[in-house]
C-alpha cells in the first residue's frame, strides 16, 4: 500500500506535465487556427464590400471608354437618325431638362407642404397615421405601376396624351414620397426650442414656420430635392408605359407636345441589334452619368456645408 | 382701435385656417394617389376578367396574348420574375450582409465615411444603365464561363440586379448592427469570445429581424425592377427554372406591350393591368412584411 515511491510520483507528474504541454500545444494550434479563420472572415467582409464597387468601376470605365469616342458636338446637338453615325441626343437631352423642371415645379411644393402639415400641424390622429401609411407604401410601389396610373389617369382620363405634362405628373407622383420623407427629416432637425422662442416673441405659427423653421431647414430640403430629382432623371419604366417617344425628330415646344428623355433614348439604342447603335447608347450613358454626377456632387457639397454649419446652431 | 385689432385677429385666424387646410389637402394627395393606383388596377383587371376566365389565367401554363392563339397563363411571367429575383438575392444577400458587418465592425471611421456613400452610389445608377451593362458586358463575359448561356438569360440581369440591391440590404443591416448595445458585445468579449464569435453569437442575432426585413425589402424591389430585365432577360415567357434560358418577367411584359401600338380596350391592352395587379400584390406583400418586421423590432425588448 505504502509502496508509492518517489519514482512513481515523479513519473506520474512527468506524465501530467507532458499532457499539459501537449494540451497547450493543441490550444496554441487551435488559437492559430482560430486567428486564421478570424482574419479570413475579416478579409471576406472586406471583399464583399469592395467587390461590387470594383465591378461597378470596371463596368462604368468600360462604358466611358467606348462612349467618349462617340461624344462630340454633333452627337450632343444632333437629332435621332436611322443611321447610327449621324444620330444625336439633343431632343432627349432637352426633354429630360424640361421634364425635370416641370416635375420639380409640381412635386416640390406638394411634397414640402405635405411634410410641413405632417410635422408642424397634424396631431397624432387617424388622418396623420393614414397619410404616413400611404407615404411608406407608395415608396415601395414599383415605378412601372406609377406608369400604369399615369397612362390611365393623365394620358386617357385627363386627356393629356403622351405629353410632357403627363410625364411630369407621373414622375411627380413617383418622387413625392421621397420629397416628403426628406423634408420631414429636415424639419425634424430644427430644434424645438427655436420654435418656442419664435412663439414666445409673439410670432404666429405661420410666421414661425416661414421665418424660423423653413430658413433653418432649407439647405437640407434642397439636398433632398436634388436627390429626388436625380432619381427621376434616371427613370424610364413609367415613361415607357405612358407611351413617351423613343424616337423624336423635334424639340418639345409646349406642355402638351410629345417628348423623349435620355434614359428612353438609351433604351431604344440598346435594343437595336447593330453594334453602332450600342456605341451610341454608351455615349448617351456617359452624358446621363455626367448629369447625375453633377447633381449628386451638388447634394454632397450641400450636405458637407450643412454638417459644418450644424455646430453653430 | 379695438375693433380694428379684433378684425385683424380674425382675418389672421382665417388665413391660418385656410393655410392649414391647404397643407392638409396636399398631404392628402398621397391618399389620393394610393386610391388612384388601386382604382386603375382593379377596374382594368375587372374588365380583363370579364373576357378571360380566372381558370385560364391561373391554370394555363403558356402566356401568349400577343400571338394568334392567345393564352393567358400568368405563371410563366411570375416564375420569370421570381427566377431573376432569386439570382439577384443570392448575389445581394451575402454581399450586403457581409458589407454591413465590414462597415460596422471592421472598418474605422474614416474608411466608413468614404465607403458608405460609394456603396449608396450602386443604388443611384439608373436601371437602364444597369441593363446596358448586363446585356453588353456581363452576358458576353459569362458566356466564356458558361458556353450554353443564351444571349438573353435570367442569370446576367439577376447578378447585375444583385449588385444594385447591395446598398438596400447593407445600409439597413449596418444601422442595426451598429446599434447593438455595447454592453452585449463587451459581455461576450469578457467571456473570452473572439470578434467573430461575438459577431455570430451576439451581433447578428440581435440584428436578425432587421436583416430579414432588409432581405424582404430587397426582394420586393427586385420583383418590381423593370429596365434591367426588359433589356437583358429576353421577351420569351418561359415556365422554366433554367437561368441560362431567355425568360420574360411581369415588368418586361408591360414594357413590351407599351412599346408597341396596342389599341385601347383591346385585350392586349388590358393584360398589362392584370399583370400590373399581380406585380403590385407581390411587391405589396413583401414590402409590408418588411415594414411590419421593422416596426415591431423596437416594441420587443431584446434579451
Amino acid at each position: 500500500m505504502k509502496a508509492i515511491t518517489d519514482q512513481d510520483y515523479l513519473s506520474e507528474t512527468k506524465g501530467k506535465s507532458e499532457r499539459a504541454l501537449l494540451d497547450s500545444a493543441f490550444i496554441a494550434r487551435d488559437e492559430r487556427r482560430a486567428q486564421l479563420i478570424e482574419r479570413a472572415f475579416g478579409f471576406l467582409c472586406l471583399i464583399a464590400t469592395f467587390l461590387p464597387l470594383c465591378i461597378l468601376a470596371f463596368l462604368i470605365g468600360d462604358t466611358v471608354i467606348s462612349g467618349l469616342q462617340r461624344i462630340n458636338l454633333a452627337f450632343i446637338l444632333g437629332f435621332p437618325s436611322r443611321f447610327a453615325a449621324s444620330a444625336g441626343i439633343f431632343p432627349a437631352l432637352v426633354g429630360t431638362f424640361y421634364l425635370m423642371t416641370l416635375t420639380m415645379t409640381i412635386a416640390l411644393p406638394l411634397g414640402v407642404a405635405s411634410a410641413i402639415y405632417l410635422e408642424e400641424y397634424a396631431k397624432d390622429s387617424w388622418f396623420k397615421r393614414l397619410i404616413e401609411l400611404n407615404v411608406t407604401n407608395l415608396a415601395g410601389v414599383p415605378s412601372i405601376i406609377f406608369g400604369l396610373l399615369g397612362l390611365e389617369l393623365f394620358v386617357r382620363i385627363l386627356g393629356l396624351g403622351q405629353s410632357l405634362m403627363a410625364g411630369a405628373l407621373t414622375l411627380s407622383l413617383l418622387i413625392l414620397p421621397v420629397v416628403i420623407t426628406a423634408t420631414r427629416e429636415a424639419l425634424k432637425s430644427v430644434p424645438n426650442n427655436l420654435r418656442e422662442a419664435g412663439l414666445a416673441l409673439g410670432g404666429s405659427k405661420v410666421s414661425v414656420i416661414l421665418r424660423v423653421v423653413l430658413p433653418l431647414s432649407m439647405s437640407q430640403i434642397t439636398t433632398g430635392a436634388i436627390l429626388a430629382i436625380a432619381r427621376a432623371i434616371g427613370e424610364s419604366a413609367p415613361l415607357i408605359v405612358i407611351g413617351a417617344a423613343t424616337y423624336l425628330a423635334f424639340i418639345p415646344t409646349d406642355l402638351l407636345s410629345e417628348f423623349s428623355a435620355l434614359p428612353l433614348q438609351i433604351f431604344q439604342w440598346v435594343e437595336r441589334p447593330q453594334a453602332d447603335f450600342v456605341d451610341n447608347a454608351s455615349g448617351a450613358i456617359v452624358v446621363l452619368l455626367l448629369v447625375l454626377a453633377i447633381f449628386n456632387a451638388t447634394a454632397a457639397w450641400l450636405r458637407h456645408r450643412q454638417e459644418k454649419n450644424r455646430g453653430s446652431l | 382701435m379695438s375693433t380694428n385689432y379684433s378684425s385683424r385677429c380674425r382675418s389672421e385666424r382665417i388665413t391660418a385656417f385656410t393655410l392649414e387646410t391647404l397643407l392638409a389637402l396636399s398631404a392628402a394627395i398621397s391618399i389620393f394617389v394610393t386610391v388612384g393606383v388601386l382604382y386603375v388596377l382593379i377596374s382594368k383587371t375587372w374588365d380583363f376578367f370579364q373576357e378571360i376566365p380566372f381558370s385560364s389565367f391561373f391554370l394555363d401554363t403558356k402566356w401568349t396574348p400577343l400571338f394568334e392563339t392567345k393564352r393567358f397563363g400568368i405563371w410563366s411571367l411570375v416564375t420569370g420574375s421570381l427566377l431573376v429575383t432569386f439570382v439577384a438575392m443570392i448575389t445581394a444577400a451575402p454581399l450586403g450582409v457581409l458589407a454591413a458587418i465590414y462597415l460596422s465592425e471592421f472598418a474605422n471611421r474614416k474608411i466608413r465615411r468614404v465607403l458608405k456613400p460609394l456603396l449608396e452610389l450602386l443604388a443611384g445608377i439608373p436601371t437602364v444603365v444597369y441593363g446596358y451593362f448586363a446585356l453588353t458586358i456581363v452576358t458576353p463575359a459569362l458566356m466564356h464561363i458558361i458556353p450554353q448561356l443564351n444571349g438573353f438569360n435570367a442569370l446576367s440581369p439577376g447578378i447585375v440586379m444583385g449588385f444594385m440591391l447591395v446598398p438596400t440590404i447593407s445600409s439597413l443591416c449596418e444601422d442595426a448592427i451598429y446599434k447593438t448595445p455595447r454592453y452585449l458585445k463587451e459581455a461576450a468579449y469578457s467571456l473570452g469570445a473572439r470578434k467573430m464569435s461575438t459577431i455570430f453569437l451576439v451581433v447578428l442575432p440581435y440584428a436578425r429581424s432587421t436583416i430579414i426585413a432588409a432581405l424582404f425589402l430587397a426582394f420586393a424591389r427586385a420583383i418590381g425592377e423593370t429596365m434591367i430585365v426588359a433589356i437583358a432577360a429576353g421577351l420569351k415567357p418561359n415556365l422554366t427554372l433554367d437561368v441560362r434560358e431567355p425568360i420574360q418577367t411581369m415588368t418586361a411584359y408591360i414594357v413590351q406591350v407599351s412599346m408597341g401600338d396596342t389599341p385601347q380596350q383591346s385585350i392586349e391592352y388590358l393584360t398589362i393591368f392584370a399583370v400590373g395587379t399581380m406585380l403590385f400584390l407581390l411587391t405589396f406583400i413583401f414590402h409590408s412584411i418588411s415594414k411590419l418586421i421593422l416596426r415591431s423590432r423596437f416594441s420587443v425588448t431584446p434579451l
